[in-house]
């Protein structure tokens, strides 16, 4: 077990290197300034300005105070946004796509394991079509597309919900629903599909025979084995549902981190995108690495102490 | 033919007298003759994916869609950035039939020219995804041992980046057009190709028909050619047509951050973008026909995927 640990550790660190060193060598091969559409077409002012922010010293140191800047957790000004460090940024807007974040996928994963197991307890009945029905509309509707549908139907014509902003639990229902429908519909499919097979085995029929009720059976018996392949989709899950906060909040005007990330595109605002960047992938790395560790606990069927493996 | 007669006598009982048995003289052409026509594996897949009839709804979407994408343009009078401010906004009607969009644009014409972008994104980024993924899983999956190694620890590296925000880096970066977003889009997105690829070769290449290849002496690059992967095009297939819908919608959700094609220019993704505002003022059109196409077409890759992993799996032959 502590070697399968220290492996997916490893591997974890040599990923986060790879990004944060992807991260540099791009920002660094852009062409130019970043200081040279501003006010500061002076030479002294930029040569000033370039002192300022270290970008005068060769790469390689360069290289090795951004690097030690991410350890320190400090990730610089904005160049936009002179009064904003990007960890300010980072501050205000991290708790708020969090929240976002994990209401989403609480939402996706309790409505997508019950759609999934309705399904597969009523097999090519008109539940199971239904469900099946919902489930390949989210996986086709892109969740931009979503959002706006629902604003224009909900928010606009009939005037239900509020159409943007993050401060009540009104306004959070839309941006959640947009966000977790196509989790929902991922979940919902991977499950079905695992509970049609698990629901056929022998230890089912042996439940049945004791004369288990059939929601003993479905929840204590067939559901810790079918939730298993829904654990390994998690991580992309998460990468899918962080991506989708970007354009989520810029729709829907929530203040939180992705709204700042797209904005900071759009502006050429290096320092942000390389921190926000950087913050989003050690994020995200951080989760893979503790799914697979989760994933190794819960099934027993991974074998830590043989070499190799499979 | 004697003795059989007597194996015959011997085993029978007596009520069953010898008579009763006649001696059918061997014909060796009727035991050549098959009864059913042969399948060949693809046609067998073919046979069954025409009865899967959401796939072949799919299919026939995504096949009238190629059409239009090459001949919409040229059935409108108008083009694609011709702009025509005193007419935008119009709702659909026997001149604009899907309508026009805030500068006036004719939105009929502007759908099929996004129907252009999104499946030559769609295909591109497929087919480089195939190309390299198959060489790299092939090689890593045939050679196994300190190559393998080396090739899966950089694909396991590789895969725990996070797509968009590497192919969002590379965009800001490289500055958005329609081949950086391709090369954006393929530069990680083989990895999943090459994974599937090498699992199939590490099964397969323990088959007796890759052994007897070997022992004439085949040449390595000849045996992952013909024998492994022949056989392995089924999951490759399935993957791919998984992949194109991945990369519409990669490519819609670029040109909806603005990291995408530039506007002038029609794509789904920008098209979309652009009726944001408009959607409040109820011109529902602007926006309803991208979204439709964009979530028709990842509809139909979708079900023609399942479909297509359904036919090509022999385990599922009736």
């Amino acid at each position: 077990m502590l070697k399968y640990i220290l492996k997916r550790f490893l591997i974890m660190l040599v990923t986060l290197w790879v990004i944060i060193t992807l991260t540099f060598i791009l920002m660094v091969s852009i062409p130019g300034s970043p200081f040279n559409s501003d006010q500061s077409s002076n030479e002294t002012i930029r040569a000033n300005l370039e002192a300022h922010y270290n970008l005068d010293e060769p790469y390689p140191i360069q290289y090795l105070l951004y690097l030690k800047s991410i350890v320190t957790f400090d990730f610089g000004p904005s160049i936009k946004q002179p009064n904003q460090s990007v960890n300010d940024l980072l501050a205000r807007g991290f708790p708020i796509s969090f929240e976002l974040g994990i209401l989403t996928i609480i939402v996706a994963v309790i409505s997508g394991i019950i759609l999934g197991i309705l399904a597969a307890l009523r097999h090519n009945g008109v539940i199971d079509y239904l469900a099946m029905g919902i489930a390949v509309l989210g996986i086709s509707i892109p969740n931009f597309i979503l959002a706006t549908l629902l604003i224009q139907q909900i928010a606009v014509t009939w005037e239900l919900l509020p159409t943007a902003t993050w401060s009540s639990p009104a306004h959070m229902i839309l941006p959640i629903t947009a966000l977790a429908t196509g989790p929902m519909a991922i979940i919902a499919r991977l499950t079905r599909s695992t509970m049609l097979e698990v629901l056929t085995q022998d230890y089912i029929k042996m439940a049945k025979a004791k004369g288990l009720s059939p929601w003993k059976i479905v929840f204590k018996h067939a559901l810790r084995n079918a939730l298993m392949p829904v654990v390994t989709i998690m991580g992309t899950l998460l990468a899918g549902i962080l991506t989708g906060t970007f354009v989520i909040e810029q729709i829907f005007a929530i203040p939180g981190m992705g709204k700042y990330f797209v904005e900071s595109i759009n502006q050429r605002d290096y320092p942000v995108i390389m921190g926000t960047t950087v913050f989003y992938s050690a994020f995200l790395i951080i989760m893979l690495f503790l799914v697979d560790i989760a994933y190794g606990i819960l099934d027993p069927r991974i074998k830590f102490h043989r070499k190799g493996g499979e | 033919m004697k003795s059989v007669n007597e194996v015959k006598s011997a085993h029978s009982p007596s009520q069953v007298p010898d008579e009763w048995f006649k001696w059918k003289e061997k014909d060796e052409g009727a035991a050549e003759v098959v009864a059913r026509p042969s399948l060949s594996y693809w046609k067998d897949a073919w046979r069954r994916l025409l009865k899967n009839k959401l796939a072949m709804l799919g299919l026939l979407f995504l096949i009238l869609l190629a059409v239009m994408a090459i001949f919409g343009p040229i059935l409108s009078p108008y083009e694609v950035n011709q702009q025509d401010l005193p007419n935008q906004y119009q709702p659909p009607s026997a001149e604009h039939w899907f309508g026009t969009d805030n500068a006036g644009r004719d939105v009929f014409t502007r759908t099929w020219y996004g129907a252009r972008i999104s499946l030559f994104v769609g295909l591109m980024a497929a087919l480089i995804d195939v190309t390299i993924g198959i060489i790299w899983g092939g090689i890593s999956g045939y050679k196994g041992g300190r190559t393998d190694n080396v090739m899966m620890r950089i694909i396991e590296i590789l895969y725990g980046l996070p797509y968009l925000l590497v192919v969002i880096l590379l965009l800001v970066v490289l500055g958005p057009s329609l081949s950086t977003i391709i090369i954006a889009l393929t530069v990680t997105g083989w990895v999943g190709m090459a994974r599937i690829v090498r699992g199939q070769v590490l099964q397969i290449k323990n088959y007796e028909f890759v052994l007897a290849s070997k022992s004439f002496g085949t040449k390595s690059s000849r045996i992952i050619r013909k024998n492994l992967l022949p056989n392995t095009m089924g999951p490759i297939i399935v993957q791919m047509t998984l992949t194109v819908p991945s990369a519409i919608f990669a490519e819609a959700f670029l040109s909806f951050i603005g990291l995408g094609i530039q506007s002038p220019f029609a794509s789904w993704g920008v098209m979309a973008n652009d009726s944001l505002g408009a959607i409040l003022s109820g011109n529902w059109w602007t926006l309803f026909f991208p979204a439709f196409f964009i979530s028709f077409t990842m509809f139909a890759f979708n079900v023609l995927g399942d479909g297509l992993q359904d036919a090509l799996d022999p385990k599922l032959r009736k």
